[in-house]
């Protein structure tokens, strides 16, 4: 009873603060949807605000179910776009609003079920845990290869802490091997690296690039000219359509005369691929006359106003959905198997370790990534990098390897 | 009890919705972007004594908070991904918060370490909240807590995002909510519709990186600043009225006195609206390199312009003639645009000190300090007597 009538008064404010609507107006409201119609309703809304005056409408109800609601609310997020999860998930905290003893046993019973979506159950392993954070301590024990990336860096978290209380007690052998789980199941790139740094002081190094999936095996060509940034949207040879599992091999016209392709293979732990390092400047562009200095803020090394491209192949054992993860301040663009993924002129805004995820579909065996990037004509410190990261990984951060690595 | 409360509610909502609230403060630096407060109603002496509360927020954020009636709405976001947004209200009185809507955010959340996914300052137009978010997510409640409507900008338009965070505020213009996402890339302004959140236009937008925030300079016309100077459009269509075509800058945004919209741009240069027509081409009133906003935006008060440089020096100028008066190094540095009375000045330094200044005619001074203790990067709301401001983990009352 409660449920219906806040669900209809809450329905009546909506109707009553319409712009435009001078004097409240004593309508009939019309009869409220069900819960599971007002779900579907919110599970209909898509992008450009499609769906959003349905919705408004709708969601009273939702929000106004009651925390028994709680299990069924959580589950409507399996599978729904983000913007529909959004308007579920707001929904929640008005469920829980009224501070009712929420259903712990079927909040248990949801977040054990991986077959839900991750975040919903994230959200209720966090309704549990503000109620009961011992029991909640307890069921982060079995998460530590749990779907969910957050359950899974609570759980890894817990699991480094009690290494480290090992390693306090002088159980080295005990520490060490918590760690090692621990670093095999982190997915969390912030995580992975204080693991890592961990191990090695123990004398302990691991393989970050290999954990990670970076591609290490790259062929770089360039540099060919970008005039005012105008190298973005020109297609230069390596995308010129033809074979895409078949680059040319050519010598073909770069900015300063002809260029072919050359091997280039990071040793870097995180992949890095730095282009300077493959075209150094020519002296006389970058380097000061004798007896002068560059001028305050200005680069002192690394061309500008370039574009390069790098084209790696992965032989994947079996048709995969992954992602492919790229960080780097350049523009740029990324081809799979010559099909146009995605590309962002953005330049010296920062990078990070997958900064940019790209959702694709490999195929069985040889496939081809192509990246294009691009330096602008920027002279300050900051602005001399040309370089960049990419690695193969599941949705959870899990590397995909090539066949054979 | 559940019925009780939203029955409050709706009285709220409906005294809201007619009534308005002179006094509130609903958008970034207040109406106008002017940063103006009525005179006699802040406390120019601080002590300890004057912070009435404080409260924990769930979550970062550097966005300024918002007072409408005797709520407090404020901005977060969370998790290890920062990607748990939040739109927290508080009772005014008490700081208790009343409650707090979450969603995932659909966009990027790479940001700087020094900003914050929850960089944008809300909106409102005493009925509905709106939020804005550096991912690009904009999420509508009523006062109540009520979701009326979520957008996810980069979800729609994928190349909306900015590396280094997105920092512009949105501004409620009729019933529009002008919501700008400029960046190097796929660079818009964009009007919702209030209602329902649909797209009423887009408009391209020069391509950079831009923080500035819009303001209204008349009713249904707002300036749209860049890089490239200042676009004043018609809200209800997206429609261009005038430009101004000189630059301006990408971090400070232009403010709105009697009449006169200053732009950071070559300094700070005054273009003096037809009154008759503010739709029609500005006449430039000054231009003066020597008062040059940092990070912090400009202000009026009374018959002089303010400027905080990038060296924590407060400059005053002749509100006539743009001519510097005087100058007073303050101790910086701000991220946050100060509040004036015409009389008196509150600055608050990143370190969260904040500095009343007594504002003479030849000279300004500080009258009075008082040390939050706590990183303070937004820019304040004035109501009831307070200020309120907000760290990336507290919210503070101070005043009356």
């Amino acid at each position: 009873m409660t449920r219906s009538v806040k669900a209809l008064v809450v329905t009546f404010v909506g109707l009553t603060t319409l712009p435009g609507l001078a004097q409240p107006v004593a309508q009939p409201a019309a009869a409220p949807p069900s819960f599971e119609a007002a779900v579907a309703m919110l599970r209909q809304v898509t992008g450009e605000g499609q769906g959003n005056a349905a919705a408004t409408a709708a969601w009273p109800v939702v929000a106004g179910a009651g925390v028994d609601s709680l299990p069924r609310l959580l589950a409507a997020m399996d599978g729904a776009g983000p913007l529909a999860v959004n308007w579920l998930r707001a929904a929640v905290d008005a469920v829980c609003d009224d501070g009712e003893p929420l259903p712990l046993a079927g909040l248990e019973a949801f977040l054990a079920d991986t077959r839900h979506d991750p975040r919903p159950r994230r959200l209720a392993y966090d309704l549990l845990r503000g109620v009961d954070p011992d029991r909640a301590a307890v069921l982060l024990d079995g998460m530590l290869e749990d779907p969910s990336v957050e359950l899974r860096r609570d759980a890894v978290a817990a699991l480094v802490a009690r290494a480290e209380a090992a390693a306090g007690a002088g159980r080295a052998e005990e520490a060490l091997a918590g760690l090692q789980r621990a670093f095999a199941a982190a997915r969390d790139v912030g995580q992975v690296q204080a693991i890592a740094k961990s191990l090695e002081k123990a004398g302990m190094p691991v393989d970050l690039a290999r954990h990670f999936g970076f591609v290490l095996e790259w062929r770089v060509i360039g540099p060919f000219d970008n005039p005012g940034g105008k190298g973005y949207a020109t297609a230069y040879p390596p995308e010129q359509g033809g074979d895409p599992k078949a680059p040319p091999a050519v010598p073909v016209a770069g900015k300063f005369g002809p260029v072919e392709w050359r091997p280039v293979t990071s040793s870097d732990p995180l992949g890095l691929v730095d282009i300077n390092g493959v075209y150094p400047p020519p002296a006389a562009a970058a380097v000061p006359a004798a007896g002068t200095t560059p001028s305050a803020g200005e680069s002192k090394e690394g061309l500008k106003e370039v574009v390069a491209y790098a084209v790696a192949e992965f032989d994947a054992p079996q048709a995969a959905d992954v992602e492919l993860r790229l960080g780097t301040k350049n523009a740029w663009k990324v081809w799979l198997n010559g099909s146009y993924v995605f590309g962002r002129d953005e330049y010296h805004r920062g990078m990070e370790v997958d900064q940019y995820r790209l959702a694709v579909r490999l195929v069985p065996g040889r496939n081809v990534i192509l990246v294009k990037l691009c330096q602008d004509d920027q002279r300050k410190p900051w602005t001399t990098e040309w370089e960049f990261q990419l690695r193969v990984c599941d949705r959870i951060g899990t590397a995909v390897l090539a066949t054979g690595r | 009890m559940t019925v009780l409360r939203t029955i409050g509610g709706i009285v709220l909502a409906l005294v809201a919705a007619r009534a308005g609230h002179a006094a509130d403060w609903l958008s970034f630096r207040g109406a106008g972007g002017a940063s103006l407060v009525t005179a006699g109603t802040l406390p120019t002496e601080l002590s300890a004594d004057t912070v009435r509360w404080s409260t924990p927020l769930p979550g970062r954020g550097l966005s300024g908070p918002l007072v409408v009636g005797s709520r407090v709405f404020v901005s977060t976001s969370d998790g290890p991904e920062q990607d748990r947004l939040h739109l927290v209200c508080l009772d005014a009185a008490s700081g208790k918060i009343l409650w707090d809507r979450q969603v995932w955010a659909t966009g990027r959340t790479m940001c700087h370490s020094k900003t914050s996914v929850a960089a944008p300052t809300p909106a409102s137009d005493g009925r509905q909240v709106y939020a804005v978010f550096s991912s690009n997510d904009v999420v509508c409640t009523d006062l109540e807590g009520n979701l009326r409507w979520v957008r996810g900008i980069t979800y729609d338009y994928p190349n909306v995002s900015n590396s280094l965070g997105m920092a512009s505020s949105p501004l409620v213009a009729g019933d529009v909510l002008v919501v700008p996402v400029e960046n190097d890339s796929e660079s818009y302004t964009i009007g919702l519709d209030v209602t329902t959140g649909v797209n009423r236009w887009r408009l391209d937008r020069p391509k950079g990186a831009n923080w500035t925030s819009p303001v209204v300079v008349a009713d249904g016309l707002a300036a749209l600043q860049s890089k490239t100077g200042v676009d004043c459009i018609r809200t209800a269509d997206g429609t261009t009225a005038w430009r101004y075509t000189d630059g301006a800058d990408t971090v400070a945004s232009s403010w709105l006195a009697d009449g006169v919209l200053y732009v950071p741009s070559n300094g700070v240069t005054a273009l003096a609206l037809d009154p008759a027509d503010p739709a029609r081409e500005p006449r430039q009133l000054w231009r003066n390199n020597q008062l040059a906003p940092g990070t912090a935006s400009g202000l009026v008060a009374g018959d002089a312009v303010l400027c905080i440089n990038r060296g924590d020096v407060l400059t005053a100028g002749e509100k006539a003639t743009g001519k510097r008066k005087w100058q007073l190094r303050l101790q910086g540095p701000f991220s946050t645009t100060p509040v004036t009375d015409g009389v008196h000045l509150w600055a608050v330094n990143e370190a969260g000190l904040v500095q009343v200044v007594s504002l003479g005619e030849t000279e300004g001074k500080v009258i009075s300090t008082l040390d939050l203790g706590d990183e303070i990067l937004c820019s304040p709301a004035v109501a009831g007597g307070s200020l309120f401001v907000r760290s990336n983990t507290r919210l503070y009352r101070v005043g009356k």
